[in-house]
């Protein structure tokens, strides 16, 4: 695996944990966030925790599209199982997610067609060979991921493909930062970047949060030494009271992004408002499709009813996903909620919070 | 499911290459990434190039980890001896 164990020298890691205590010397306790799910996981599995001087915290952040797909999404792609002639495609993430009442798991027990892909365009050819049915792509993802269903959503309409839509899910990244950049419950003074939301957006992207809200950003690889080095820059940012935003990813991410996958996602895609699971509404952070691609869309083209939204009691996803709580704070944490039996959403991901503290943590609380 | 990993293009034929690491081969799709060309590192994610990876910087990030970790074994050597 060429570009990836490279990173992982443990003399280095060790050197750079040896800067990171001397420049934690110079800071009180500063509260940092990994936005990215894949790093929640890189920092549990090679349990860099350890590395960390006592006063600064890393929390995890709001990264993991399948964790922050509210209720009623999933909801709707539980009506969609529900009807007739439908295949439902998805990624493996989302099947085993609960909803108010059901999951696709359940669903798919219970006789729905419901197909796992690795990508959209697997998704395509499901359509192409069913021309009997109608097929529901589920798209969720950050804006590393949206692309990818655009570019399909263009050869669909190229193709003349007449049997496929996507219930679109889609969440863009700066503004759900931004909104926890300004709440002053949570208190982020640094944040790691998600690194291949960057590699599409490009780190001008996070400008606004380094210049207007005064958070210092780094845009760090997944390696440990990637992640390190990545606090390393932050603390320094921090105590030097110089917010930036830069770039430790830097054989991926440039400063100005993918524009050729941004006109793509832009071309059939545009922002709205949406709901992030434990959060809220945020504004312009969700995707929706242009009007000219509303054929593609398919809660206008093939309408479904939607049952009322439950959520279950006791789970605190959503402080977790905002970075207030950890999982070990909720009660239903490795009892009631296990990786086998998941409550939350956090827990269903393998890159979910709650998941990765399970995994590589422990069970106990 | 960001997750997405460098992998080599091998081929190419409109947007449809072939891209390879540890002898693992993947169909993948270029249309994100235009100019990608045989031989190219990309980042591939849910079947497509999303990003090219800059040798020349990952091999720069590399020499820095080589640097930290020779000087560290010194350091090691000397408190031990």
């Amino acid at each position: 695996m060429k570009y990836m164990r490279e990173f992982r020298e443990a003399g280095a890691t060790k050197a750079l944990a040896k800067s990171l205590a001397g420049a934690a010397e110079r800071l009180e306790v500063v509260r940092l966030m990994e936005v990215c799910g894949t790093h929640t996981m890189s920092i549990a599995r090679f349990g860099l925790r350890s590395f960390f001087p006592e006063n600064v915290m890393l929390t995890s952040g709001p990264g993991c599209p399948v964790c922050v797909s509210p209720h009623a999404y999933i909801d709707t792609a539980v009506a969609y199982c529900r009807r007739p002639d439908t295949i439902v495609t998805t990624f493996g993430d989302m099947v085993r997610v609960p909803g108010s009442s059901s999951s696709l798991e359940s669903e798919q027990a219970a006789g729905a067609d419901v197909r796992v892909v690795l990508s959209t365009i697997d998704a395509l050819r499901i359509a192409e060979e069913n021309p009997e049915k109608e097929v529901v792509f589920l798209a969720i993802g950050f804006e590393t991921t949206a692309p990818t269903i655009a570019a399909a959503v263009l050869e669909a309409r190229d193709s003349g493909l007449p049997n496929f839509a996507a219930l679109c899910g889609h969440k863009v990244m700066p503004p759900a930062m931004a909104a926890l950049a300004s709440d002053p419950e949570i208190r982020i003074d640094g944040y790691i970047c998600p690194p291949h939301v960057s590699a599409i957006i490009g780190g001008d992207a996070y400008r606004f949060l380094a210049d207007e809200y005064g958070t210092p950003c780094v845009i760090a690889g997944f390696e440990p030494f990637d992640v390190l080095q990545g606090v390393l820059w932050l603390l320094e940012m921090i105590a030097d009271s110089k917010p930036e935003v830069r770039i430790q990813y830097s054989r991926v991410v440039s400063r100005e992004g993918n524009q050729a996958a941004l006109a793509i996602l832009y071309e059939v895609f545009e922002a709205k408002d949406d709901e992030w699971r434990g959060i809220g509404p945020i504004p312009g952070s969700g995707l929706s499709f242009r009007k000219e691609f509303f054929d593609f869309d398919a809660e206008r083209r093939w309408p479904v009813e939607v049952e009322p939204t439950c959520v279950p009691e006791g789970c605190i996803c959503g402080e977790v996903l905002k970075g207030i709580a950890s999982p070990r704070d909720c009660a239903l944490f490795g009892t009631a909620c296990t990786p086998e039996s998941p409550v939350g959403a956090c827990m269903v991901s393998s890159e979910g919070a709650c998941a990765a503290a399970f995994k590589y943590e422990g069970a106990n609380r | 499911m960001c997750v997405a990993v460098p992998m080599k293009l091998t081929s190419l034929d409109g947007h449809n290459g072939v891209a390879e690491t540890g002898g693992v081969k993947l169909s993948i799709n270029t249309m994100l990434l235009p100019d990608a060309k045989p031989g190219d590192y990309v980042i591939v994610h849910a079947g497509f190039a999303i990003q090219h990876l800059d040798v020349e910087e990952a091999e720069r990030t590399l020499e820095l980890i080589r640097e930290l970790a020779e000087h560290e074994g010194d350091k090691e050597d000397t408190e031990s001896g």
